[in-house]
């Protein structure tokens, strides 16, 4: 089965295109999203206090911190989902209200309704309506566009099962088909793998891997720390504050998680030790 | 029996009114109905059902269409709600209670004042049989008005019930349709005040779409089934009111929970009689 994700052509597909990009880009076009002095607060006590910190886009971003930090905050501060009390956010060099269809947000499965009446493809078809005009009706090019992200993620033969009818994995592969049929440029993703089985982890990893090498931006709140190293390129590590970002390499060491998790958590990265996985 | 209520149908203009009003409203609340019930806004739409009385008290001191006031009142109720639980940390629902209950009261005040009351248990209970020709040609705009815009706004209204945060972040304005809604819900409500009462009217509104929700997995398709759920139950319930000299609102709402009772036990995919046997079968085969 891992075998038969690894050696799927949509993996292959797309190969080529990702040299294309990796030649012609320059450092300050990998810029993607850019967040200044961003200030959240919730009822007056603040979630998150002046944030400044880039996306890079053609790479995969991991947000952590411990529980309270702002991760998912901070994605919705992106999108504006909540109200931001002072600070800018930058998509693409314009303001998000302009790129907002162009940011595929997979948001927590606990937040969805699984009891609403919509099968798998009408779910996935969701993903195709931000760039639709408000009354247009998804026509036959929406429809393909679905069922090529459901045949993406391997639930193409699902497609008429009702939502609540699926397990963790499978759902949250539906969730990541209906991001894929925005076809967006941005993917923002809050803890897309609790709960979720290993296989459709893996899947879903080779997806998001497949998105970067096509230049696509990509942050994923996580908060499962051993998979930090393996999954991605750059890390944001939050307690309310910025506690720092960059490479995986750079700023996933010990002084930095130490930080924001307090030191009674062990070793965790590859060069802490025993421990590390 | 049925005989005499065809008869009824051929000789008498008002039994024509009612079944005709009875109509447009068992459609027009069911499909209204499915959004309210999907979006967890039951309690709101009776808050709303509810807080139009003022507005009709006011159309009768003051004479003219009781659509306007009643409209005015019912939006009203709603912009107060949710200004309420915005500004304050009381829970939605407490702040539904405090608004419809003081609009309600100030509605039968204000009617004691204009009118007998006769009038306030017709407006309560509701008197189909005493519905005019043009309160029908007002159900009937209220009707397309509300057709159309489901038809126009399915797919949104579809993202934005189930997955608001996601409408939101696609760029739609999901307050925007929220208000949309509960203006089309004020309509509803004061259309069927005649037909059911303000009192019942809730019942027009979520049971047929209740039960329809039983039966599908299907957005498009609970919309329809709710629709004929309620012309279904509007008939029914007209039938029974007309022949046995029954109060007509509380006769339709009786046919609507009979009509959930079945769906409910019986339902092939969510009925608990189904849901039973499924689970013996497991575990059996366990």
């Amino acid at each position: 089965m891992v075998e038969a994700i690894r050696n799927n052509q949509f993996d292959l597909a797309y190969e080529n295109k990702h040299e294309l990009v990796q030649d012609n880009d320059c450092i300050e076009a990998k810029k993607s999203i850019e967040i200044k002095n961003l200030t959240i607060k919730y009822n007056g006590k603040t979630a998150l206090n002046n944030i400044s910190l880039n996306l890079k886009r053609g790479a995969i971003t991991g947000i952590i911190g411990p529980n309270g930090a702002g991760k998912s905050t901070l994605i919705k501060g992106i999108m504006k989902l909540v109200h931001i009390n002072s600070g800018s956010v930058e998509v693409n060099g314009k303001t998000i209200e302009k790129e907002r269809k162009n940011i595929a947000y997979v948001e927590q499965r606990s937040a969805i309704d699984l009891t609403f009446p919509i099968n798998v493809f009408d779910t996935v078809l969701l993903g195709t309506y931000p760039k639709m005009r408000l009354m247009q009706r998804p026509g036959k090019v929406q429809r393909d566009r679905a069922v090529e992200a459901l045949e993406t993620v391997k639930m193409g033969c699902f497609s008429k099962r009702q939502i609540g009818s699926l397990s963790g994995g499978q759902l949250q592969r539906v969730f990541i088909a209906r991001a894929l049929a925005q076809d967006a440029d941005v993917f923002l993703l809050d803890e897309p793998f609790v709960g979720i089985d290993m296989v459709s982890e893996e899947l879903i990893m080779k997806i998001l891997i497949s998105l970067k090498n096509r230049g696509k931006t990509i942050a994923i709140v996580h908060h499962d720390l051993h998979k930090v190293e393996e999954y991605f390129d750059d890390v944001i590590i939050l307690n309310r504050e910025l506690v720092s970002a960059g490479s995986v390499k750079e700023t996933f060491v010990m002084e930095n998680i130490t930080a924001a998790y307090g030191d009674t958590l062990g070793p965790i990265t590859s060069s802490a030790g025993a421990g590390g996985q | 029996m049925i005989r005499n209520f065809i008869d009824g149908l051929m000789n008498y203009g008002f039994l024509r009114n009612a079944i005709v009003t009875a109509t447009i409203i068992g459609i027009i609340s069911g499909v209204i109905g499915c959004f309210i019930i999907l979006r967890g806004l039951s309690l709101m739409g009776d808050a709303i059902s509810h807080a139009v009385l003022p507005g009709v008290a006011m159309s009768y001191m003051l004479g003219g269409s009781y659509f306007i006031g009643a409209s005015a009142f019912g939006l009203l109720a709603a912009a107060l709600i949710g200004f309420i639980s915005d500004k304050s940390k009381l829970k939605n629902d407490t702040a539904i209670g405090i608004v419809f209950s003081a609009f309600f009261a100030l509605g039968i005040i204000m009617i004691s004042f204009a009118k007998s009351a006769t009038d306030l248990y017709h407006i309560l209970f509701g008197n189909v049989l005493a519905v005019r020709q043009s309160d029908i040609r007002i159900t009937g705009i209220v009707g397309i008005i509300v057709i159309l815009f489901v038809i126009l706004f399915f797919k949104e209204l579809k993202i934005s019930s189930f997955d608001p945060m996601m409408a939101r972040a696609g760029g739609l304005s999901t307050k925007a349709f929220h208000y949309a809604l509960m203006f089309l819900l004020t309509l509803v409500a004061v259309s069927a005040l005649q037909t059911v009462g303000t009192v019942l009217v809730i019942a027009m509104l979520i049971t047929p779409a209740a039960t329809a929700f039983m039966l599908t997995d299907r957005l498009s398709v609970m919309v329809f089934l709710a629709a004929g759920f309620g012309v279904l139950a509007a008939v029914i319930g007209l039938f029974f009111s007309y022949s046995y000299n029954l109060a007509s609102g509380a006769a339709i709402v009786l046919t609507c929970a009979a009509f959930f009772i079945v769906a409910f036990l019986f339902s092939p995919k969510k009925g608990i009689l189904w849901k039973r046997k499924e689970k013996e079968e497991d575990e059996e085969s366990v």
